[in-house]
């Protein structure tokens, strides 16, 4: 890993362990972010993946090992102010049913009490293709599971966050409106610059999203590669035979 | 009809002049929920107001333990008492065949331990009575115990709660005739003699001056080996009247000797069979005995006995009403604590979870006491009247909110309050604007269920001297009376619905969800 431009680094997790029980579900694994990067963490269940994800914003707080974001040790931050900093997507989508659209992408703007939430939030709406006027009154039930997760990922990112994490965030959607989720998220975050870890079971969705894979395997990394390196070069049989499995080439 | 108002001013109390007293403050004079004492206490009553004392009422206060329990802390002052009774319900000593030595026994007992007076008999001993239907009595060539005994095992048994467990009751009866019945039913005294006549059971325990005896025709078995021991009726007075008003204890003593078995049995048949007013069989009694003289008073007019049962509710309109506000009154306050109580408790046991299980549970535990048995608790405690009767009505209405509290704030949508709290909401956030919203439908869901319990348990609190729809119940039951049982469980079932459908009404407010 390079040291050069600590501040091209956004985030940086240093063998971190963690232990459930007799389980040890992370061992010493680290990763780097590097700013306006994307970063997909890979893997089967139980292989760690979201745990790290959720290490990241002090969900879980890791035995051993450190996380730094912009330079500083996230354990030594405020757990819900750190929270507010960094966008979130769950699997689910996670909306409020009881509040509308709108209240909900106003939530992190309220949360860190900035003036224009109302703006902010419409600009999110905008921006993940849902028309303001025609979505923001609606409640949460009243959308397709599309919608749902682009209402999600506006509000993950009304308040502009430096560093977004998403967990499986497309995983239970059909194919074509995953494919076209999958497809404007990448436009956002490019348009954006915003800096993305997501964690996915689905080697294709990686490949085609992330600047960087990180395979997890059993609380361990089997390779960090950028994805024409992971096509062309697996580091182990493990991963060769996750590519084959996706039906990408191996050579 | 003057009875209802009654059983009402027994709450409210009730101002007369008083001349002769020799006290400002009321007597109180109760009774135990069945015909024969209402009737006997409210010939106290009504003599006691001759000679010029105000008296508050208390009929149907309860059994044996709730009203004596009542007259020991002089929460009453007076209530008609059976020697029997006194000697093993209450003292637990070996029954006696001799009445006198009864008598010399539980005044002496009742004196010295509680400070309770045994007046004079009254002159009538309603001892039990083991019956059988005509029928039955000469297919199987019935007269006596010793004659059941040889056929008990193929016969059926209705007997009362109180029958069955006491001493003098049926263990007794196994022991000394070697009865063993077939089948033992408990059933309660309203309803025994209506199913010893349609054939739901073949024998049944009565009171020996019952007008129902004769008025289902029933073959009372002669006690051969004279098991039942005594019971004379007496008036029972509490220390506190000894005190306040020894000329009322004169007053009573009036009485003594001059009301006869058959005397009895002709009153509580007017009362049980022919539906006359309580109150109005008490005067004439009273008259009859020359111990009253015709007053101006008229008493209210007999509404047939077969007027409809709507008709009845009608003319009965402003007693139902206030009772019905008495009623709504207990469940409002009692319901409105236990809310105030469980809805914080959920909470916090929802933040300490290992505690929760425990301690709803324990919360649950109350839920399966009796509620008789718990208004019983309470007299030691917090005497007779409002005050137990919410503290019961509040115990019994935690469980249900709090259970709901807990689960429904626990289990609010779990993806949603973990979204909140990955985005960086505090957990007072999330409960106030997440947990508690979305957990409102259960909560109130709980609250509902409580108030439906609520309204029906509310109907015993009657039996302590709470009032509300239960006094009708009650006085309806012991009396055998249909339109009266109705004129209170048709109101009470309506305020269910209605106090449901309120609620209703509020969970539509409070739920987040069109």
């Amino acid at each position: 890993m390079t040291s050069s431009g600590a501040d091209t680094v956004v985030l940086r997790a240093e063998r971190v362990t963690k232990r459930f029980g007799t389980t040890t579900a992370l061992n010493g694994v680290s990763v780097v972010v590097q700013r306006g990067t994307c970063l997909a963490l890979i893997g089967e269940s139980g292989s760690g993946k979201t745990t790290l994800l959720r290490c990241f914003n002090r969900l879980i707080d890791p035995d051993d090992g450190q996380i730094v974001i912009d330079g500083s040790p996230v354990n030594r931050l405020d757990p819900i102010a750190l929270r507010r900093r960094i966008g979130y997507v769950p699997q689910d989508g996670g909306l409020l049913p009881h509040w509308t659209v709108q209240r909900n992408v106003e939530l992190v703007p309220r949360l860190r009490e900035v003036a224009n939430a109302r703006e902010l939030a419409t600009h999110a709406l905008e921006l993940v293709g849902l028309e303001p006027s025609a979505f923001a009154s609606r409640r949460p039930s009243q959308l397709s599971g599309g919608q749902r997760q682009r209402v999600a990922v506006a509000r993950a990112l009304a308040a502009r966050p430096d560093l977004v994490l998403l967990d499986e965030p497309f995983g239970a959607l059909d194919a074509i409106t995953r494919a076209e989720l999958q497809t404007s998220f990448a436009g956002i975050r490019r348009e954006l610059g915003v800096t993305a870890v997501l964690v996915t079971h689905d080697l294709r969705e990686a490949l085609l999203l992330a600047d960087q894979i990180v395979v997890m395997r059993r609380g361990k990394v089997e390779q960090t590669a950028n994805p024409e390196e992971l096509r062309n070069t697996p580091a182990s049989p493990y991963v060769r035979e996750l590519l084959s499995r996706s039906q990408l080439s191996v050579p | 009809m003057v009875w209802l108002q009654l059983l009402l001013s027994g709450v409210l109390g009730r101002v007369l002049p008083s001349p002769q007293s020799d006290v400002v403050r009321p007597i109180i004079v109760a009774s135990k929920p069945f015909g024969e004492s209402y009737l006997l206490a409210e010939i106290f009553a009504q003599l006691l107001e001759a000679r010029g004392f105000r008296v508050q009422r208390r009929p149907g206060l309860g059994a044996t333990e709730i009203a004596f329990q009542a007259l020991r802390t002089n929460q009453i002052d007076v209530y008609p008492e059976y020697t029997g009774t006194g000697l093993l319900a209450i003292l637990g000593e070996r029954p006696s065949e001799d009445p006198g030595q009864v008598y010399r026994q539980v005044s002496r007992e009742f004196r010295e331990r509680y400070g309770v007076r045994w007046l004079p008999p009254l002159g009538f001993q309603n001892t039990y009575a083991i019956a059988v239907r005509q029928e039955t009595a000469a297919r199987l060539h019935l007269t006596t115990l010793s004659d059941l005994a040889r056929v008990s095992r193929s016969l059926r048994a209705g007997l009362t709660p109180d029958f069955i467990g006491r001493a003098d009751g049926l263990p007794g009866l196994e022991r000394a005739y070697g009865i063993s019945f077939g089948q033992v039913r408990a059933l309660l005294p309203a309803v025994k003699y209506q199913a010893l006549s349609a054939g739901g059971v073949d024998v049944i325990d009565g009171y020996s001056t019952d007008g129902f005896i004769e008025r289902y025709n029933l073959v009372v078995l002669k006690d051969d080996r004279r098991f039942f021991p005594p019971y004379e009726a007496a008036a029972l007075t509490g220390a506190a009247l000894s005190r306040d008003a020894p000329s009322a204890i004169a007053a009573l003593s009036e009485l003594s000797g001059l009301l006869s078995e058959s005397d009895m049995r002709r009153l509580n048949r007017r009362i049980e069979v022919d539906g006359v007013p309580v109150p109005r069989v008490a005067g004439a009694a009273l008259l009859a005995l020359g111990l009253s003289k015709p007053s101006g008073k008229a008493s209210s007019p007999n509404k047939g006995a077969d007027s409809g049962v709507m008709t009845y509710l009608w003319a009965e309109r402003r007693t139902i009403l206030s009772l019905t506000l008495r009623h709504l009154l207990l469940v409002g306050v009692s319901l409105t604590a236990a809310i105030a109580v469980s809805l914080p408790l959920g909470l916090a046991l929802e933040r300490s979870r290992k505690a929760a299980e425990p301690v709803i549970r324990g919360v649950g535990l109350l839920q399966t006491l009796p509620s008789i048995a718990l208004l019983a608790f309470m007299i030691p405690l917090l005497g007779i009247g409002v005050v137990p009767a919410l503290v019961a009505l509040f115990l019994y209405s935690l469980y249900p909110i709090l259970r709901n509290t807990y689960t429904g704030v626990r289990d609010a949508a779990p993806g949603a309050v973990g979204a909140a709290w990955a985005l960086g909401m505090t957990p007072r956030q999330i409960l106030r604007q997440v947990r508690l919203p979305l957990a409102a439908p259960v909560i109130m869901a709980g609250v509902r269920t409580a108030a439906v319990i609520n309204v029906g348990t509310a109907t015993l609190a009657a039996f302590i001297g709470a009032g509300g729809l239960g006094d009708l119940i009650s006085a309806g039951l012991a009396l055998s009376d249909t339109r009266m049982i109705l004129a209170g469980a048709l109101p009470a079932a309506v305020l269910a619905l209605l106090v449901d459908g309120m609620l209703g009404w509020c969970e539509r407010l409070v739920t987040p969800l069109s």
